[in-house]
C-alpha cells in the first residue's frame, strides 16, 4: 500500500494545491511541502530497515498489484527494490530542493504551478515504481505533460520554443516505446501463450524471436532521448535553459534519470542478446556524448546552458556504464545518477539564485561575484569542483567505478571517456573564473559595493526584495538557501567518502540484473 | 600510535573545515591554522622518537572502508614506513614553519581565514597522499593537493592573470592525473588490488623471478610516470610551474617548491619495485629528468622576476630527483627532495620577505646593493643560494653530489654530462641572483622591517639548509641498496669536476656581473635567444598554437550545436512542406473542381493502363 500512497499523495496534493490557491496564495507551496514530506515519512521504514531483512519478495522490498484491465491482463502493479528505492528517495529529496528554489522565484499562478510540479513528480515516482509495461508508459506520459506546462508558462525568454521541443522529442521517443511495448507483449504471447504486460513475467521468459532487436531498439531510443545521449540531446540545453529553476532541478535531478533507469530496468534484462548486439554502438554514442557535451559546455556563454551541456557529458557515463555489463560499472551508474542529480541541480539552483539577484546569467557579464556574494560563490565553487570529479565527492566515485568497470572489457572506450575528466575540468574552471572570480563587472553591484567602502566584503544581510531593488548590493544566501545547498553538499560528501552502504545495498540487485543481462 | 597516525592528517583537515565554517577573526584564524599544523608536526616528532631505533617498521591505521564491491576493496587506510615518515616530517616540519611565516606575511590580507583554510586543507591532502595505503586514496590526496594549489594560485582572484595561471596549473596537472588514473586501472586488473604494499610484494616477486620487460607493466609504469610528470612539472607538462608563482609567496614556498611538486618523485619512489620491472621506463625517467633540468636551468639564467628564477630552478632541481630515480637511486632522490625542501623553502621565504620589504618589487634588475641593509636576508639568501649551487658542505652539496656520483656509476655518460652541465648553470644563476640583489647600486628603498616570527623562521630554515644534509645514512634504510659510500671506480674527472664546477660558475657569474653583462640589455644577436629562454623554450607558444587555439576555435565554431541545426532543418522542412501543401488550399471552387477532375482522370487512366 505504501507504494500506491507514494504516488497518490502528490497527485492529491497537486489537486488540493490548485484548489487552495483561491483561499491563500501561500497555501499551495505549503501543501506541496507537506505532501513531499509525508511521502518521505512513508519511505522512512524502508530506508531504516535492515537491508537484508527488508527483502520480502525475492529482491523486492515491496510488491503490490491490483487488477486494472483484466481483459488484456493489465495490472496496477507496483514494486520497490533497492534501485527504485534510491531513485525514489532522490526524487523526493530533489523535489524538496526544487520546492525551496520555487519558494520565492514563482510568483504567478502559484496554484497551477504546484499542481504541475506535484503531478510531474508523481509521474516520475510512478515511472520508478511501475511494474506493468502499460502502467509504466502511462506514468511516462504523466511526467511529461505537466513538465511541458512548467516550462511553457513559467520559463524564461524563449520558453514556448523550448517547451514544444522538449515535448516533441520526448513524445517521439515515447511513441516508439509504446510500439515496442505492444510488440513485446505480442511476441511474448506468441511464444508462451500468455498475454501479460507484467514486467516480472516478461522477465521470466525473454523473447527469442528475431524481432527482439527491433523491439529493443524502440526502448533504447526512448531512453536515449531522455538520458539524453548524443545525438538526441539537443532538446536538453533549450529545455533546461528556459525552464524556471525548480523545473530545471527536476529535469536534471530526476527526469533524466528515468532514461538511465529504463536502460537498467528494461533494456538490459529484457533483451540480453539484443543489448549485447547494440553495445558497441551504445558505447560509441556514450563516448561521443561525453566528449561532445564537454566541448559544447565550454563554448557556452549562458551559465545555465553550460550546466545543461555538462549534463549531456555526465550522463554519457551512465550510458557507458550500462553497456559495459560489469558489476563495478553498474554500481557506478547508480552512483552517477545520484551524484549527478545532486551536483547538477545544485548548480542549477545556484544559477537561479544568481539570475534572481543580478538578472543575468551571461558569463560575459558576470564576474567577481565572490566580492559581493562570498557564500554563494563558495558554494558555487564547491559544486563546480564536485562536477569536475574531485575525489572525495560523489561524482568522482561514480565516474571512477564506471571507467574502472568499463576498462575490463572495453579499455579503448574507457580511455576515450576518461578524456571527459580533463574536458570537464576545462568547462568547470571556465565557469568558476568567469563568474565568481575576476573583477566585478556588473556596474550596479560594483557601484553599490564601492559606495559602501572596500572593507565591507560581506554585504549587509537584507531581504531578497531589497536585493531586487535598484541600487542595493545583492544579498548573499539567506538561511533557507544556505540550508538547501549545505544539505546537497553534505550529500555529495557522503556519496564521495562513504558510499559503502549504498554499494552494499545495491550489490545483490545489480548482480541479479547482470546475470539476467548476460 | 594508531590514533597519532590518524590525527596527523586529521588535525589540519578539521582546522580547515572550522575555518571555512566559522570564518573567525584573524587571531583565532592564526591560532587554528598554524596551531593545527604545529600539532601535527609535534606528533610526527613523537612518532620519530617512538620509531627511532627501528629501521624496518610498518605502522597502519584506518579510517574505515571506502569502496568495497565485487573484487574491488579499497579502504581509507594509512600506511607509515620509513619513506612516508621522511615525507611527513618534511611536510609537517617545513609546513609548520611556512604557516608560521604566513601568519605574519598575510596579516594585512582581508581574506586571512580563507587563506589558512586552503593552506591547511593542502597540508591535510598532502599528508593523505604520502600516507595512503592504496593508490586510490593516494589519488584522492593527489587531486586534493592539485585543487588546493589551484585555489591558492588564484587566491587573489580579482586579477585575471592569476585566474589564468590557476586554470593552467590545474588543467596541465589534470592531464597527468587522468593518465595516472588509467595506470591505476591497468594495475588493478594486473594485480587484482590497488593496495600499495600488495602490489609491491607482487612486483618484488616478479622481479625475483626475473620477469622484467612485461609490456603491460611497462605501460602502467609509464602512465604512473605521466601523472608524476604533470604534478612535478617535468617535460612535457612543465610550463604551468612558472605561472603558478602568481600565488602568495608562502604558497610558492610550500606547494610549488617544498611539497606538492615533489609528489611525483614520491609516487615513483613509493612504487619503485614496480618501476624496476620496467627498465625502459626508468631510462625514460632519467632522460626526461635530464632534459628538464637543463631546460629549467637555462630558463632560470635569464629570468628577471625573482620568483620565476626560483620556479625554474625548482623545475630543474626536480629534474635532478627524477634523474636519480631513473638511474636506480630512489633514496638519493628522496634525500635531494628533503634538502631541496629546506633550501628552496628558505629561498622562497627570503624572497617573500624581500618582496614584502621592497613594496612588491619582484624584478631583480631593479634591486641591488642590499648587502648592508638587511643582514638577515643576506645570510638567508646566501645560505639558500649556496645550497642551491651545491657549494661544499651545504645540504644541497651532499645530495646533488650523490646524484652525480650515482649517475657516473650508472654508466650513462650523456646523462652524467647533462647533469654536470646543469650543476654548472645552477651555480651560475644562483650566483647571478645573489649578486644582482645584494651588490651593485641600490635602486629601491626598503620599507618594512621584518616581524619577529618571520625572522625566526628564516633562521631555522637557514640552519636546515646549511646543515640538513650532514647525515644521510639515516635515509639508507628507506630503500635497499641505495645510499652507499662513493666507490673507487670513479675517475678523477668524475670525482673533481662536480666539486669544481660550482666554484667556476660562481667565478664566472662574478666576472659577468662586474662587467655588467647581467644588467645591460643583451645585444641584437643574443636577444632572440634570451627571449626564447626566458619564455621557457617557447613551449607555451607551442601549446597555445597546437592545442589551446584549435580547441577554442573548434568549440566556438560549433557553439550553436551542429546537431541541433539538423533537427532545425527537419522542423524547417516540415514547415516548408506545410506551406507548399497549404498553397493548394486556395478557397477557390474552380481550383478544387479542377483537381477533382484531374485526379479522377488520373485514376481512370491508372485503372485502364494498370
Amino acid at each position: 500500500m505504501i507504494l500506491l500512497w507514494l504516488i497518490l499523495l502528490p497527485l492529491m496534493g497537486g489537486a488540493l494545491a490548485w484548489y487552495a490557491e483561491r483561499f491563500d496564495a501561500r497555501l499551495p507551496a505549503w501543501i506541496a511541502l507537506v505532501s513531499l514530506l509525508s511521502c518521505l515519512g512513508l519511505l522512512l521504514p524502508e530506508v531504516l530497515a535492515d537491508p537484508a531483512a527488508g527483502l520480502r519478495y525475492g529482491l523486492w522490498l515491496q510488491d503490490v498489484a491490483w487488477e486494472w484491465i483484466p481483459r488484456f491482463n493489465i495490472q496496477l502493479h507496483l514494486a520497490l527494490d533497492n534501485i527504485s528505492l534510491l531513485l525514489v528517495l532522490l526524487t523526493l529529496l530533489m523535489g524538496l530542493v526544487a520546492l525551496s528554489s520555487a519558494w520565492e522565484e514563482i510568483v504567478e499562478y502559484k496554484g497551477f504551478f504546484y499542481f504541475n510540479f506535484l503531478w510531474s513528480l508523481a509521474g516520475i515516482l510512478g515511472v520508478f515504481l511501475a511494474m506493468d509495461m502499460l502502467l509504466f508508459f502511462l506514468f511516462w506520459e504523466v511526467m511529461l505533460v505537466p513538465m511541458y506546462f512548467l516550462i511553457a508558462i513559467w520559463g524564461h525568454e524563449n520558453r514556448r520554443y523550448a517547451a514544444i521541443k522538449f515535448f516533441l522529442f520526448t513524445q517521439a521517443g515515447g511513441l516508439l516505446m509504446l510500439l515496442s511495448i505492444i510488440a513485446l507483449v505480442l511476441v511474448h504471447y506468441q511464444q508462451t501463450g500468455l498475454l501479460s504486460f507484467d514486467y516480472q513475467r516478461l522477465l521470466a521468459a525473454p523473447i527469442t524471436s528475431a524481432s527482439a532487436r527491433w523491439i529493443c531498439l524502440g526502448f533504447i531510443l526512448a531512453f536515449l532521448v531522455k538520458l539524453p545521449a548524443f545525438p538526441f540531446h539537443s532538446w536538453l540545453p533549450d529545455a533546461h535553459t528556459q525552464a524556471p529553476t525548480p523545473a530545471s532541478v527536476i529535469l536534471a535531478a530526476v527526469l533524466l534519470k528515468t532514461g538511465g533507469y529504463g536502460l537498467l530496468r528494461f533494456v538490459l534484462p529484457l533483451f540480453p542478446s539484443a543489448s549485447h548486439y547494440f553495445a558497441p554502438l551504445m558505447l560509441t554514442l556514450a563516448v561521443i556524448g561525453i566528449v561532445y557535451g564537454a566541448v559544447m559546455a565550454f563554448s557556452q556563454t549562458d551559465m545555465k546552458r553550460l550546466v545543461a551541456y555538462s549534463s549531456v557529458s555526465h550522463m554519457g557515463f551512465v550510458l557507458l556504464g550500462c553497456f559495459s555489463f560489469n558489476l563495478l560499472a553498474l554500481q557506478g551508474v547508480m552512483l552517477q545518477m545520484l551524484a549527478h542529480g545532486v551536483s547538477t541541480s545544485a548548480l542549477f539552483v545556484l544559477v537561479g539564485m544568481v539570475q534572481h539577484r543580478l538578472h543575468t546569467r551571461d558569463l560575459n557579464k558576470l564576474g567577481g561575484l565572490w566580492q559581493c556574494l562570498p557564500r554563494l560563490s563558495a558554494m558555487g565553487l564547491f559544486f563546480a569542483i564536485a562536477a569536475l570529479g574531485m575525489p572525495g565527492l560523489g561524482n568522482f566515485v561514480a565516474e571512477f567505478l564506471v571507467l574502472l568497470g568499463g576498462f575490463e572489457q572495453h579499455a579503448g572506450f574507457s580511455i576515450l571517456a576518461a578524456s571527459g575528466l580533463v574536458l570537464g575540468a576545462i568547462y568547470c574552471l571556465r565557469m568558476i573564473s568567469q563568474s565568481f572570480w575576476g573583477q566585478l563587472l556588473l556596474p550596479r553591484a560594483a557601484g553599490a559595493l564601492a559606495s559602501t567602502g572596500p572593507d565591507s566584503q560581506t554585504p549587509p544581510s537584507g531581504t531578497l526584495a531589497a536585493a531586487a531593488g535598484t541600487s542595493a548590493i545583492p544579498a548573499d544566501l539567506n538561511a533557507r538557501e544556505a540550508m538547501t545547498l549545505a544539505m546537497m553538499a553534505l550529500a555529495l560528501l557522503g556519496l564521495g567518502l562513504h558510499p559503502q552502504p549504498l554499494l552494499s545495498e545495491l550489490n545483490a540487485v545489480l548482480s541479479a540484473l547482470l546475470e539476467a543481462a548476460s | 600510535m594508531d590514533t597519532m597516525l590518524l590525527a596527523i592528517p586529521l588535525l589540519p583537515l578539521l582546522s580547515s573545515l572550522a575555518l571555512v565554517l566559522l570564518q573567525p577573526g584573524k587571531r583565532t584564524t592564526a591560532i587554528l591554522g598554524v596551531g593545527s599544523v604545529m600539532l601535527s608536526a609535534i606528533l610526527v616528532v613523537g612518532l620519530q622518537l617512538l620509531l627511532w631505533q627501528q629501521t624496518r617498521f610498518v605502522e597502519t591505521a584506518s579510517f574505515g572502508t571506502w569502496l568495497t564491491t565485487g573484487r574491488l576493496e579499497i579502504g581509507l587506510g594509512l600506511y607509515l614506513d620509513a619513506l612516508s615518515l621522511v615525507m611527513i616530517s618534511v611536510i609537517t616540519g617545513v609546513g609548520a614553519l611556512i604557516h608560521l611565516f604566513s601568519a605574519s606575511y598575510m596579516r594585512d590580507d582581508p581574506d586571512y581565514s580563507r587563506f589558512f583554510a586552503y593552506l591547511n586543507l593542502f597540508v591535510a591532502a598532502m599528508l593523505i597522499l604520502v600516507l595512503a595505503d592504496n593508490l586510490l586514496l593516494l589519488y584522492l590526496g593527489w587531486e586534493g593537493v592539485g585543487l588546493c594549489s589551484y585555489l591558492l594560485i588564484g587566491f587573489w582572484y580579482k586579477v585575471p592573470a592569476n585566474n589564468a595561471a590557476a586554470n593552467k596549473a590545474f588543467l596541465m596537472t589534470r592531464i597527468g592525473d587522468t593518465a595516472l588514473m588509467l595506470g591505476l586501472f591497468l594495475l588493478f586488473y594486473r594485480f587484482n588490488s590497488l593496495n600499495i604494499a600488495e602490489i609491491q610484494t607482487a612486483a618484488t616477486e616478479l622481479l625475483g623471478a626475473g620477469a622484467t620487460g612485461e609490456p603491460l607493466l611497462g605501460l602502467s609504469c609509464l602512465l604512473l610516470f605521466a601523472g608524476a610528470v604533470g604534478k612535478s612539472a617535468q617535460l612535457p607538462l612543465q610550463s604551468w610551474l612558472p605561472d603558478a608563482m602568481a600565488g602568495p609567496t608562502p604558497v610558492s614556498a610550500l606547494i610549488h617548491a617544498a611539497t606538492m611538486v615533489t609528489a611525483g618523485v614520491y609516487l615513483v619512489a613509493r612504487n619503485y619495485p614496480l618501476f624496476e620491472l620496467a627498465p625502459a621506463v626508468l631510462l625514460l625517467i632519467a632522460t626526461i629528468g635530464c632534459l628538464t633540468l637543463l631546460l629549467g636551468a637555462g630558463s632560470a639564467l635569464v629570468q628577471t622576476d625573482l620568483k620565476r628564477v626560483l620556479a625554474y630552478s625548482t623545475m630543474s632541481q626536480l629534474g635532478y630527483m627524477f634523474l636519480a630515480l631513473g638511474i636506480g637511486a630512489p633514496a638519493t632522490a628522496i634525500f635531494h627532495l628533503m634538502t631541496h625542501a629546506f633550501f628552496k623553502a628558505l629561498l622562497f621565504l627570503a624572497a617573500g620577505s624581500l618582496i614584502y620589504s621592497l613594496q612588491h618589487q619582484q624584478n631583480i634588475l631593479k634591486m641591488g646593493g642590499l648587502w648592508n641593509k638587511q643582514p638577515l636576508l643576506l645570510v638567508a639568501f646566501g645560505a639558500g643560494c649556496a645550497a642551491l649551487a651545491s657549494l661544499p658542505m651545504t645540504s644541497g652539496f651532499f645530495s646533488k653530489e650523490m646524484i652525480l656520483e650515482k649517475t657516473a656509476e650508472s654508466g650513462h655518460p650523456l646523462l652524467w654530462l647533462a647533469a654536470v652541465t646543469g650543476a654548472f648553470i645552477t651555480a651560475l644563476y644562483s650566483a647571478r641572483l645573489f649578486y644582482l640583489i645584494f651588490f651593485g647600486r641600490q635602486q629601491t628603498q626598503l620599507s618594512h622591517d621584518l616581524p619577529g616570527s618571520m625572522t625566526w623562521v628564516l633562521l631555522i630554515l637557514t640552519a636546515l639548509a646549511l646543515l640538513g644534509g650532514i647525515e644521510p645514512r639515516g635515509l639508507s634504510v628507506l630503500l635497499p641498496g641505495s645510499i652507499a659510500t662513493p666507490e673507487a671506480q670513479l675517475g678523477p674527472l668524475q670525482h673533481w669536476l662536480p666539486l669544481l664546477l660550482p666554484l667556476l660558475g660562481i667565478g664566472l657569474a662574478w666576472w659577468l656581473f662586474s662587467t655588467g653583462a647581467f644588467t645591460r640589455p643583451s645585444g641584437p644577436r643574443l636577444t632572440p635567444w634570451v627571449l626564447f629562454l626566458r619564455g621557457g623554450w617557447g613551449m607555451d607558444t607551442l601549446y597555445l598554437r597546437l592545442f589551446v587555439d584549435p580547441f577554442v576555435r573548434l568549440s566556438h565554431l560549433n557553439r550553436h550545436d551542429v546537431i541541433d541545426k539538423g533537427y532545425g532543418l527537419l522542423a524547417g522542412t516540415t514547415c516548408a512542406l506545410h506551406r507548399l501543401a497549404g498553397r493548394l488550399q486556395t478557397g477557390q471552387l474552380r481550383g478544387y473542381a479542377a483537381s477533382i477532375i484531374l485526379f479522377c482522370l488520373a485514376g481512370i487512366a491508372w485503372g485502364i493502363l494498370g
